[in-house]
């Protein structure tokens, strides 16, 4: 560190860099671009540029002279499509992700949020966009979080609210008020380990029974996941297309691994997503009534506060089918608990059917839910390479989850059933699907899957 | 283009179809027809018009009133009305809340709103007990009244709600009789010219659970001399002959009598509802003979909706970014060729 003024502390902080330019030298790659990091990162502080330039040489230089590392891999650069790419973390990918739903749509984005690990940084990316007209509200506890953007809703916001495990359960009375009310609203659930306070920082998918079931009453919502960083953006805009186009709460499923893991985006343009159909007022107010529905959607009208001639009361006791009074109606009320169920069901129309990778048929099929896509799929892949006839089905929409999955099962002989939880999904399909052999796997440690344990696991059961 | 003459309505405009269901006698129907008769003199657009509730007989309000409303969720329409608000800046939000609903389980939503000062309305129909639920003691009951939860009597301090409303910040508060209906109709077009988050506490009787609750200080015989109605601006006078008065002892309100003593009407505090220091406001909102009604405290100030209305012009000045793809597009991407 000749010629440069930094003192014993400055200089040992870089000393990390000579282990990152040793990794440097052994896959063989141009250090350029953590250079040009340095000389960004550290603008205003030269020097501390310069020191941790010259350990990151340093470590390079070393593994190169001693070559104490018996093997230098080569990667090369991995093939991807042509096009413009991002780093993108889970996180902003979701917060991005609605930024662009809100433009597409039209409507305003309003975000009701309390502050809670590891879902706080979309409520930080998203303040950042007042000059997209991003209405961001810190509230004064989840409740309020979710029920301010309920009101958002109302007055005809594109609202979203987003907490973790523990702040979903406090939702849970809120997203029954828009299910009644049928309102559009987006929840977004960073899973983190549980119950109660459980592992904050740590990845889990312990949520999902509680996303699906976790209120009082015949509760339908749609429940979907993003499964990698980059597709959150994808989830997300695809929860607020749910949500708007079928007038009821929608609950995103992300979790901390995939929220805080970052992957190259290629990055989209709002011109390259579906459209969003917001249900506009097509009728006279003399033929209109607050809980008329689309005969395809079963959504009802969305009449915003300002509207002349439409005012109108909605709220969360049972609804008369029509006119959206209140009643205790017998008859009404099963009507009133079929439909919102009909509702919600009918979302399988409007999704994906669900796919098998690397093979449509075979011994195995390895069933995933969210953020598990990435470990999964590298340990099919290489099962595949091995020559086992394995198939990959992940799930990104649960309920409703896609038409043909009772097909997609019966071309296996075995399903195996990957989770981070004791078996959430596995409970729900052993319910809904009859006369296929599920089994169990399942780590609860705070942990992603790790491929090599997942390889042992599938040829333990292909063996069995 | 759009209309900007305020059509002239009347009471019945704002009637909606619903049929009204509280008990025969209670004070709500003075409430609603107090509202019914203000709402056509506010100069707002009716459809411009929400009121949101919560749960509890005063959280039924919104149906009987044919503007947009929503009745939501025990203790949340503080939260539900600022979502509508900061949603839709042009709306005139009304929250209509009880003492159960928003000082027991909507504690938390209340004080912030009114630490916010977010520019809307609240009526809070204080009547001392759950009438909903079927007579339990609420954050307001008294010590040692007797409901059915409190069988042998309430051990449960109660909150002085205008107290616990000033102390949150709150930049509007006022008092009135819930079988006053002129003055309640002037109050409640007031609250609705007051930029701010106005709080109107209104003594409101229960027929059934808590009947006579108030007597003591509402009843027509008495009501002159155990009220005092405030007025900015104006000398602090009560009484049938209109020959009492306040004046400041040390930290304490003193009633005085004008001729005794040689105390003229010039030796009476005159009300100052404006004032930034709410330390004489608090003083005669915990007063408990006379009781103090009228507007307690009207304090002008800056709203949430403007501060984030500015920041957001500021922010838009200065951004690079009107629309999201050119976001997406910056700063550090890369081409796959």
């Amino acid at each position: 560190m000749k010629g440069l003024t930094l003192d014993t502390k400055s200089i040992v902080r870089s000393k990390n860099m000579f282990a990152l330019g040793m990794v440097y030298w052994m896959y063989n790659r141009d250090m350029n671009y953590t250079l040009d990091f340095f000389a960004k990162k550290f603008k205003y502080n030269p020097e501390i540029a310069e020191s941790n330039a010259r350990v990151l040489k340093a470590g390079f230089y070393y593994a190169e002279t001693l070559e104490l590392i018996p093997v230098a891999y080569k990667v090369a650069p991995s093939k991807m499509p042509k096009g413009t790419y991002r780093i993108l973390n889970g996180n902003t990918a979701t917060a991005w992700g609605f930024l662009a739903a809100a433009e597409k749509s039209g409507l305003e984005l309003f975000l009701g949020s309390y502050p809670i690990t590891p879902a706080t940084d979309i409520l930080h990316e998203l303040v950042k966009h007042k000059h997209f007209g991003v209405k961001a509200f810190q509230a004064e506890d989840e409740i309020a979080g979710i029920t301010s953007a309920i009101g958002a809703a109302f007055a005809g916001d594109l609202a979203i609210t987003t907490t973790s495990g523990p702040g979903l359960a406090l939702k849970s009375e809120g997203i029954n008020l828009a299910l009644m009310v049928e309102l559009p609203l987006v929840i977004v659930d960073v899973q983190r380990g549980g119950p109660s306070t459980g592992l904050p920082t740590k990845t889990e998918q312990s949520d999902l029974l509680q996303a699906l079931f976790g209120r009082n009453g015949e509760s339908p919502v749609i429940v979907i996941a993003a499964s990698t960083p980059a597709n959150c953006f994808d989830y997300a805009y695809e929860a607020a297309r749910l949500a708007v186009e079928f007038m009821t709460p929608v609950i995103l499923l992300t979790d901390g691994y995939i929220a805080n893991g970052s992957e190259p985006w290629k990055v989209k343009s709002i011109n390259d997503m579906p459209p969003i159909h917001v249900k506009k007022l097509d009728k006279s107010r003399e033929s209109w009534h607050p809980y008329d529905r689309d005969i395809q959607t079963l959504a009802r009208n969305w009449v915003i506060p300002g509207t002349k001639g439409f005012e109108h009361r909605i709220g969360g006791l049972e609804k008369d089918k029509i006119t959206g009074n209140v009643s205790y109606n017998p008859e009404n009320h099963e009507h009133m608990t079929h439909i919102r169920a009909e509702k919600v069901k009918g979302v399988e129309n409007f999704i994906p059917e669900l796919t098998a990778d690397y093979a449509a048929e075979g011994d195995l099929l390895v069933v995933g839910w969210g953020g598990t896509f990435g470990s999964l799929h590298s340990a099919v892949k290489q099962m595949h390479n091995e020559g086992f006839k394995v198939g990959h089905a992940h799930f990104n929409y649960i309920n409703p989850m896609p038409k043909n999955t009772q097909e997609v099962f019966s071309k296996f002989k075995k399903v195996l059933v990957c989770e981070i939880n004791l078996g959430q999904l596995s409970f729900v399909l052993k319910s809904k699907y009859q006369g296929i052999e599920f089994h169990q796997y399942n780590k609860i440690q705070g942990l992603p899957f790790s491929v090599s344990d997942l390889v042992n696991q599938f040829k333990n059961i292909l063996n069995a | 283009m759009e209309d900007t003459l305020i059509e002239k309505l009347t009471f019945k405009d704002f009637q909606s179809d619903q049929e009204v269901r509280w008990c025969p006698g209670c004070d709500d129907y003075v409430i609603l027809r107090s509202m019914l008769k203000a709402l056509p003199e506010m100069d707002v657009k009716k459809e411009d018009i929400v009121f949101i509730s919560g749960i509890g007989c005063s959280s039924r309000f919104p149906y009987y009133v044919d503007c947009y409303g929503m009745h939501g969720i025990h203790g949340r329409a503080a939260a539900i009305a600022s979502g509508v608000k900061l949603a839709n800046n042009n709306l005139s939000v009304w929250m209509i809340t009880g003492d159960g609903d928003s000082l027991a389980i909507g504690g938390n939503h209340f004080i912030h709103l009114l630490r916010r000062n977010i520019d809307m309305n609240i009526i809070l129909f204080n009547n001392e007990i759950y009438g909903l639920t079927k007579g339990q003691f609420s954050p307001t009951s008294v010590i040692g009244q007797k409901t059915k939860s409190s069988p042998y009597g309430n051990t449960q301090p109660p909150f002085q709600p205008g107290e616990l409303a000033i102390g949150a910040q709150a930049r509007f508060f006022a008092r009135i009789g819930g079988n006053t209906p002129k003055e309640m109709t002037q109050l409640f077009i007031d609250a609705q010219k007051f930029k701010g988050t106005s709080l109107i506490e209104v003594l409101q009787n229960c027929v059934i659970f808590n009947d006579g609750c108030f007597t003591s200080i509402t009843d027509k015989d008495v009501k002159e001399e155990q009220q005092i109605f405030l007025e900015h601006g104006k000398p602090m006078i009560f009484g049938k002959e209109r020959n009492k008065g306040l004046v400041l002892k040390g930290l304490k309100l003193e009633i005085v009598t004008i001729g005794e003593n040689g105390v003229t009407e010039n030796d009476l505090l005159v009300h100052d509802a404006k004032c930034e220091d709410p330390t004489l406001h608090q003083m005669l909102v915990r007063m408990s003979h006379p009781v103090a009604v009228g507007i307690i405290r009207a304090f002008e100030d800056v709203t949430l909706e403007e501060r984030e209305l500015e920041l957001t012009r500021e922010v838009s000045k200065k951004s690079k970014f009107t629309k999201v793809d050119e976001l997406f597009f910056s700063g550090d991407t890369y081409e796959v060729k």
